[in-house]
């Protein structure tokens, strides 16, 4: 026979304004199964707790009733309090009288009988509750982080520093990322690699991280605390534990003239070789691509000249099974390519350039060793003129969102163009200038006052070449109401922000959402920004959203903290919100099996004493099942039922709703 | 239909074209790319900004402006725009408003004779012919001497015939002006 | 080659593209009629004209009374399929835009069919294809006239010039991108003539303003033929009876600037009078000597 306590909270006026809480007090009062039954001002408050924690005390409460907001809110604050009185905390549920319905309704009178009936549906649930336990699995210590970026890095840094093992997956040959290519970084002008370096070399060498460059995820099996990844490790043809780093193979390759990815194609680089000199490893890989050794077995010169034999052309991709418990994905961005920008010269004018393109040129260890000089022909560009918004907040282009780095970094470029060619004319067209972080408003307003660049509000129309090769740049000044003309050397587009490509297919092997643009998509966009909807799955930088670098590490650190939380217990606990299969009813037609969207369902073999298998059936993997009940909807034989939300539970409130 | 002077503007707008200029962030690559904006007493997103603003003093402005006068409806602003919207629309719109009410601003009447007498030729007899075109034009914008010289030049390559050719359906056509037109006053 | 916007015109009976000259083809533009009509001729295509069309209002019905923008070219469209008319070929840029415009207006809001029918007084089902010249003269290739063109002009070095109405305009340029159109450049080539690239293909002559904003209509017209010139062209080719104005009349002498079907009519051996090059107010004729050793 249950012993139920209902009590009702008027959270101040949220609910009490509208909701009669003592009337519908009094009314549960009557419901079956009801002994007791209250309101109170504010339920979650310190009294308020001690009042559901003393009634279940002294009146042997079996369940508790919460009206009160949403359980998104308190269930979790409640449901400890319960169990704190001893109450197995599944026995008490929330009825959602705020954002249900106070919140929703002006009519007090409506809005209170509404009240009672999602009161009484709640005591039908309360009454077939069982007490559960939580889920407990094991959890493999061990962090993936996917992408050797700056957040990448900074993520393994500190799960290693927390006494954890990390494995550190980057798809190209070195770790780094965008950040070792940029020259320097807003709002200081830090130089970024002297920055960078000292945390590139220190996961290298940490010994809680194992670095795995030249490498990918192709699959993802487990779930929480017991994934296993497996990783392609792609064929480098340099064997790296020979490989000493000399150098001498990429000086002697004949290949010279690939245009370097690291470079944003204005240096070369050969067809072995390493990104760039301060690469971690600092061991090359062959570009099969390009290599005429693979492609048409001619050349092989690399491996004659190395003096360990390193070079073996015989390589292959290679896949590696790695168990890990947690994931931080840090797998970043990529400029959006303005090929399809056709009034901005569609990506055919070689004087318009990419942001990162223009970072290269400013730094010193660049192509052109520091100096600006345009790509066309080497020569000192006296009139740059830089794009914001190229791409972003273009719904034309399918991009409406705002990239959010570029009003910076184009400002630093237009303050280091000045810097370079104090005779040069820099200027910013621009729409807004978002400059919201500490030291940046101030930063921008130094490239304008100080530095002398020259800031447009306008969105540009055109741009394109005149026959003497200067460049014509159609833009406006919407402050003055006309359109202006500015005869260009060189134009910077600030291209806008996009997740790498790519990006999607992982966050289906993981489980994790991505957005439209194929942004990933954190667990709530306030309170759980570094979580996915997969569990365990954490994010980090640019691969969430447009970050800048302190943003980016920011997120990281939360990332690794949220790793290491998740690494304090050797077991971990979960919601007991599970499916649980019926063996004796289940006729093993596998529509659950097919139908699971976390692959949670998987066939069991009933077995006699004997070993011999007596029959098949399905059973429900504790640690993937996120309750979403899909199994239950799809079974043919009714043999599935969600803990927490029985099919009995929810005719009971069906009914009683009827009844009412 | 109806949009008589106290109309919102952008509601006009908005029936007549489509368009809803509220939608507007004012980044300017109408203005930028417009190939008469230094004719324009007002530039394209200036005449999208007044049309968002509700303000009787901006509706005014607009509608004695030159600006929507001079706009060659070359749809690069429409093309380029990154909002989507049709500011090459929301000017014709304008133009109609303007004409509707009799607030034609003077530096935009000769361009308005223009059209008047090009509608009044096709009007008549179903199509443009030049002579009647430039005949009405010179008349209706007191511009007599404009281009004296060029029609001897044209008549001799056969590019000015003379009798205009009149179609079958003039009723039909005077017909669907009158429609057009009854809409208009509407 | 650019592969044809549109498939190769039918021929004969039932079959023939409807012709819409539009009005200036009997007067300022009378050699693009001369010079259509002459390569249709060429490559065995019947053109039909539609009886009776009437105006569609160019820039003029737009600029003024957007109901009559829409009611003009619907009569057009709906005489043509009224007269079985499936295709119909509208040299005249600024009537292309007009009726293929009103055409995918129509489609795209059944409330403004049912409007314009009212206003016209016809019924029109939308069982019409607009054409183009640059659709028109790439079908008339794609079929068999590429094979016929033996007079081509080697050594000529043209840009092809698209103005506003044959780039700009939703659902006018199926499948090409409107910043970098290239619909010309196949029928130019094949003509023998080089393309060069440059940067006014699509920026806007002035259009309409010819006699009542003149100034604009001199200073746009000169951007386009001084880039014509700097990127080292011998010739302007066009496709729309205002731009051919604006450059051939307006800037007398500057450069010639022929039709499309001007120039594949040269290719295919037409004489310059058929054509109708001795109308321009620019010696076009030049282009032959050029062109021809």
């Amino acid at each position: 026979m249950s012993r139920l306590g209902v009590f009702v909270c008027h959270c101040g006026e949220n609910i009490g304004r509208t909701v009669d809480c003592a009337a519908v007090a009094a009314a549960a009062a009557r419901f079956p199964g009801v002994v007791h039954s209250v309101d109170y001002k504010y339920m979650c408050s310190d009294p308020g707790q001690s009042m559901i924690k003393k009634a279940i005390a002294d009146l042997k409460l079996t369940g508790v009733v919460v009206a009160a907001c949403s359980p998104r809110m308190h269930e979790r604050t409640f449901r400890s309090a319960a169990a704190q009185a001893g109450l197995n905390p599944y026995l008490l549920e929330m009825a959602n009288v705020r954002e249900h319905c106070s919140w929703v309704h002006a009519d007090r009178a409506a809005a209170t009988a509404k009240a009672v009936e999602l009161v009484r549906l709640m005591v039908e649930k309360t009454r077939r509750d069982r007490a559960l336990r939580p889920v407990r699995v094991p959890v493999e210590p061990t962090a993936m982080v996917v992408g050797g970026g700056i957040a990448g890095i900074q993520a393994a840094l500190d799960i290693a520093a927390g006494g954890k093992k990390v494995v550190l997956v980057e798809s190209g040959p070195s770790i780094g990322g965008h950040m070792a290519r940029l020259s320097e970084t807003f709002p200081t002008l830090d130089c970024s690699q002297c920055i960078l370096t000292p945390r590139m070399v220190e996961a290298a060498s940490h010994p809680n991280i194992r670095l795995m460059t030249y490498a990918e995820v192709a699959a993802v099996e487990g779930f929480v605390g017991n994934f296993e990844v497996t990783v392609r490790r792609k064929a480098r043809f340099v064997d790296p534990d020979k490989c000493t780093g000399c150098g001498d193979c990429w000086n002697r390759c004949p290949q010279k003239r690939i245009p370097s990815e690291f470079d944003a194609g204005l240096g070369a680089r050969r067809a072995i070789y390493v990104p760039f000199p301060q690469a971690v490893p600092n061991k090359p890989v062959i570009d099969a691509e390009r290599c005429t050794m693979l492609k048409q077995g001619k050349c092989g010169l690399c491996a004659k000249v190395c003096p360990r034999g390193a070079v073996d052309f015989k390589d292959r991709d290679r896949l590696e099974k790695v168990k890990v418990g947690a994931v931080v994905l840090a797998t970043g961005f990529e400029l959006w390519d303005h090929a399809s920008y056709g009034e901005y010269g569609g990506g055919r004018l070689a004087d318009v350039i990419d942001g990162f393109a223009f970072e290269r040129l400013a730094s010193a260890s660049g192509p052109t060793g520091g100096a600006i000089k345009r790509p066309s022909d080497g020569a000192e560009p006296k009139t740059v003129v830089f794009i914001q918004c190229c791409g972003s907040r273009d719904e034309k282009k399918g991009l409406p969102y705002c990239s959010k780095i570029c009003c910076m970094y184009t400002a630093k470029h237009a303050m280091l163009y000045r810097h370079k060619v104090h005779d040069g004319e820099a200027t910013v067209f621009y729409m807004d200038i978002r400059a919201t972080g500490k030291g940046y408003e101030e930063f921008v307003r130094r490239a304008i006052d100080n530095d002398g660049a020259r800031y447009v509000r306008g969105r540009v129309s055109r741009v394109y070449r005149r026959q003497d090769g200067r460049l014509v740049v159609k833009g406006a000044d919407t402050l003055a109401g006309r359109p202006v003309t500015v005869l260009a050397d060189m134009v910077v587009l600030a291209d806008a922000v996009r997740p790498r490509r790519g990006s999607e297919r992982l966050a289906q092997l993981f489980g994790v959402g991505y957005d439209q643009h194929g942004f990933y998509s954190e667990a709530h966009p306030k309170l759980r920004p570094v979580e996915t909807a997969a569990a365990g799955v954490f994010l980090a930088g640019a691969c969430q959203a447009p970050k800048d670098i302190p943003d980016a590490v920011a997120q990281a650190s939360a990332a690794a903290a949220k790793t290491l939380g998740l690494f304090s217990q050797p077991q971990l606990e979960r919601e007991p919100v599970i499916a649980r299969v019926n063996r004796n009813l289940c006729s093993h037609c596998r529509s659950c099996v097919h139908t699971c969207p976390y692959g949670a369902v998987k066939d069991f073999e009933v077995k006699d004493r004997a070993g011999s298998v007596l029959k098949v059936v399905a059973e429900v993997n504790e640690g993937l099942c996120q309750g979403c009940g899909t199994c239950v909807a799809v079974c043919r034989s009714h043999c599935i039922d969600l803990d927490g939300f029985t099919d009995e539970q929810i005719h009971a409130q069906i009914a009683a709703l009827e009844a009412a | 239909m109806s949009q008589g002077p106290d109309a919102d503007l952008a509601d006009a707008v908005r029936d007549a074209a489509g368009v809803r200029v509220e939608r507007c962030y004012q980044c300017g690559k109408c203005t930028a790319g417009c190939p008469m904006a230094r004719h324009m007493d007002l530039a394209p997103n200036q005449i999208m900004r007044l049309a968002q603003t509700g303000d009787p003093g901006d509706r005014e402005a607009l509608l004695r402006s030159l600006a929507i006068w001079c706009c060659a409806g070359c749809l690069t602003c429409t093309q380029r725009c990154p909002r989507e919207l049709d500011p090459a629309a929301v000017i014709d719109a304008l133009r109609e408003l303007s004409r509707r009410e009799g607030k034609v601003s003077p530096r935009g009447r000769r361009i308005l004779a223009f059209h008047e007498a090009f509608l009044a030729s096709v009007e008549h007899t179903g199509r443009m012919s030049e002579v009647p075109l430039v005949g009405l034009y010179k008349l209706w914008s007191g511009d007599i001497f404009q281009d004296l010289a060029v029609a001897p030049a044209m008549l001799a390559r056969g590019k000015l015939p003379l009798i205009p050719h009149v179609i079958k359906g003039r009723t039909e056509i005077r017909r669907i002006f009158e429609a057009c037109r009854a809409k208009e006053k509407a | 080659m650019t592969p044809p916007r549109c498939p190769p015109p039918p021929r004969g009976g039932a079959g023939d593209i409807g012709y819409y000259p539009g009005c200036s083809l009997a007067g300022g533009a009378v050699e693009l009629d001369l010079s259509i009509r002459a390569l249709a001729r060429v490559a065995g295509a019947e053109l039909r004209e539609i009886d009776d069309w009437n105006c569609c209002g160019a820039t003029a019905a737009h600029s003024l009374n957007h109901d009559l923008a829409v009611a003009l070219p619907f009569r057009a469209l709906a005489l043509a399929e009224a007269q079985g008319l499936g295709t119909v070929l509208a040299p005249c840029a600024a009537c292309f835009s007009r009726l293929k415009g009103t055409l995918v207006r129509l489609g795209r809001d059944p409330g403004l069919a049912e409007r314009a029918a009212r206003l016209a007084g016809l019924p029109f089902q939308g069982k019409v294809r607009v054409v183009s010249i640059n659709g028109f003269i790439n079908g008339l290739l794609a079929d068999g006239l590429a094979g016929t063109l033996t007079r081509p002009l080697p050594g000529l070095k043209a840009v092809p010039y698209y103005g506003c109405l044959l780039s700009r305009g939703e659902g006018i340029n199926e499948g090409e991108d409107p910043e970098s159109p290239s619909a010309m450049e196949g029928a130019i080539k094949a003509a023998g003539c080089s393309v060069l690239p440059w940067n006014f293909a699509t920026e806007c002559c002035g259009g309409g303003f010819s006699m009542s904003k003149t100034e604009a209509v001199m200073d746009l017209g000169g951007a386009v033929l001084s880039d014509a010139k700097a990127a080292g062209a011998d010739l302007v080719v066009v496709g729309c009876p205002m731009c051919h104005s604006n450059l051939d009349m307006r800037r007398r002498g500057a450069m010639p600037v022929l039709y499309l079907s001007e120039l594949l009519g040269l290719a295919a051996g037409l004489s310059p009078a058929a054509l109708g090059l001795d109308r321009h107010f620019t010696d076009a004729r030049t282009v032959c000597a050029g062109g021809r050793p």
